[in-house]
């Protein structure tokens, strides 16, 4: 069996004095799309916040490849190499796209030069408003600006929430294509709503229910499965 | 388009401003009054340039950064003092010695005030970050501990403040009287103005600031340690107030012990007026707020102060969010 890049295990996380996270495991495997899926409120933002050390969790373990990350500071974690496109985004609306990278980077050299001709390949755009503000990019353009930032640095895992939100289906099959061109350059969590994205990205899936890890198993099952589908996810038919 | 109206608005107030009082004064003497009112208006965005700087990036109400700015004008007249009597540049003839010591009581005054900056933010601000009732109750301790420390070295009375010679008198300017040291003022505050706004503009540091204004949280993600900026953007605001504190004593010519509490005042207007965390904002707000002042003191001097607060409500009314809500 390969060793997971991260597992997560049994983690308990609070936000103030409600117990958000009551016990969530899972494991991340290299070359996959891990997807957390559940309904709203189920925990999935909380957990990626957990892993970010924003909420740090009361229990548990997270290991990145082997290496105990529970406790360190959000900048910490970062640096070991995990990047993250939160729920609201995150783009800095005030600073120009060019600038909204550059917070990004932590270093500059030509392998940064490099990355950056890869993520111009993927999202064409981020190049024609390079100089633009942010703020004035349309939805699908703040997603992608939100998804292809921390891919400057050369990062193992790449959490993205919820990608879909608030975007129009046909943005959300172009955001789509390029997760799936970035597959090559990271291990990605996606936490999604929208099953016809989940499904179309994801291999492995977590189901989350009142703060817990519920289910687990490959995509293609959870897709064949009716009954998992409407219990968690309020899917029928 | 909309876009730049809205950019340009600010600075046709700020025009009107400029020009109305043409109406009730002559133009020589407005010339003069102008003059002053620049002068008193870049001192005032020292002040409140750092005050403005340090809300907006750490979301911190110092309501002590008035008695930084006290110990900046008290620590300016120590050493001004010290150095005069050791090489007599004060006295000198020679303006250019005039500005070595000059600006020299500046910086050891910006240096050392930032680090009482710094001692402040880790041992007093760290432990409330996040909660504004807590910040107001413990800057203002900090303020009043301040208060008593410059009390307990230096005394409670009035000192007088040392001016260099050749910085006092004024220019006769075809029959217009322009002050020198004003003038002096106006051109060190605009230095130190575009200082700043090249920093946050151009330098890797002042992009991953202004960032942190918008969204903190997002640096810290993103692998940088909030924290070290924070510490960083108070010793500076502090650096700002101090020299900002040397300067306006320059100007009045006195220091005192309660100094800072005055000049809060104006910093917390200026700062709300040009839009909380914006640079450019406190230029044009400690600028509105120092000629209005100047302006009115002359007409009628009972109302100079109400006119600084009838100038916040009114610019509250139309821009709630202040002059420049979208930063540097
Ligand atoms: N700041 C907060 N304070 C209190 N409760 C919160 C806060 N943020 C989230 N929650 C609660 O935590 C639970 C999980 O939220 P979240 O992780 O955002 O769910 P999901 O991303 O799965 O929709 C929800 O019940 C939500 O109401
Ligand atoms: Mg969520």
């Amino acid at each position: 069996m390969v060793e997971p890049i991260l597992k997560v295990e049994e983690i308990h996380t609070f936000i103030g004095k409600h117990h958000i996270l009551q016990g969530v495991s899972f494991a991340v495997h290299p070359g996959k799309v891990t997807v957390l899926l559940g309904r709203n409120g189920a925990g999935k933002s909380t957990t990626l916040r957990s892993i970010m050390g924003l909420l740090p969790p009361s229990q548990g373990t997270i290991n990145l490849k082997n290496r105990p990350i529970k406790g360190l500071k959000p900048y910490e974690i970062s640096r070991l190499g995990i990047g993250f496109v939160p729920e609201d985004r995150g783009i800095y609306n005030l600073l120009t796209v060019e600038e909204n990278f550059r917070v990004a980077m932590l270093q500059e050299d030509g392998k940064t030069r490099e990355r950056m001709e890869t993520i111009f390949d993927i999202f064409p755009d981020l190049k024609k408003f390079w100089k633009a503000k942010a703020g004035n990019l349309s939805g699908g353009q703040k997603q992608m600006l939100a998804i292809a930032r921390p891919l400057v640095n050369q990062n193992e895992l790449l959490l993205i929430d919820e990608p879909s939100k608030g975007l129009a289906p046909i943005i959300i099959d172009h955001i789509i294509d390029s997760i799936h061109m970035l597959k090559e350059y990271t291990v990605i969590i996606l936490v999604e709503q929208n099953f016809y994205m989940a499904s179309s990205l994801g291999n492995d899936f977590y189901l989350f229910d009142d703060g817990k890890t519920v289910h687990q198993g490959q995509m293609e099952e959870l897709i064949q499965n009716e009954e998992l589908k409407k219990k968690y996810l309020g899917i029928s038919g | 388009m909309n876009l730049k109206w809205k950019r340009w608005f600010p600075m046709l107030i700020v025009f009107a401003i400029f020009l109305s009082p043409l109406l009730g004064i002559n133009p020589k003497t407005y010339i003069t009054i102008t003059i002053s009112g620049l002068a008193m208006g870049m001192l005032l965005f020292l002040v409140s340039s750092g005050f403005s700087l340090i809300f907006g990036f750490l979301s911190v109400l110092n309501l002590a950064h008035g008695a930084l700015f006290a110990w900046g004008a008290y620590i300016g007249f120590t050493s001004f003092n010290l150095i005069n009597q050791w090489t007599g540049w004060g006295g000198s003839n020679s303006i250019f010695l005039n500005f070595i010591i000059f600006l020299l009581a500046l910086i050891i005054s910006g240096l050392l005030v930032a680090l009482l900056g710094i001692i402040t933010e880790r041992s007093v601000i760290r432990p409330v970050y996040g909660s504004h009732l807590f910040q107001i109750f413990i800057t203002v301790g900090a303020m009043i501990v301040m208060e008593e420390l410059i009390r307990i070295i230096w005394g409670p009375n009035d000192e007088v403040m040392p001016v260099p010679i050749k910085f006092m008198g004024s220019w006769d300017v075809f029959d217009v009287v322009v002050s020198k040291y004003p003038l002096i003022a106006i051109v060190i505050g605009f230095i130190l103005y575009l200082v700043i706004f090249m920093i946050l503009r151009k330098t890797k540091i002042g992009t991953i600031v202004r960032a942190g204004v918008e969204n903190p949280e997002m640096v810290q993600v993103m692998g940088h340690n909030i924290y070290r900026y924070f510490t960083g953007v108070f010793a500076a605001g502090s650096a700002l107030a101090a020299i900002g504190g040397g300067m306006w004593a320059t100007f009045v010519k006195s220091i005192h012990p309660a100094m800072g509490g005055e000049v809060i005042v104006f910093a917390l207007i200026v700062a709300i007026i040009g839009g909380l965390g914006s640079i450019t904002g406190s230029v044009v707000g400690a600028l509105l707020v120092g000629l209005s002042y100047n302006y009115v003191a002359y007409l009628i001097p009972k109302a100079a102060l109400g006119i600084t607060m009838l100038l916040l409500v009114i610019i509250l009314s139309i821009r709630p969010t202040g002059l420049f809500p979208e930063g540097t």
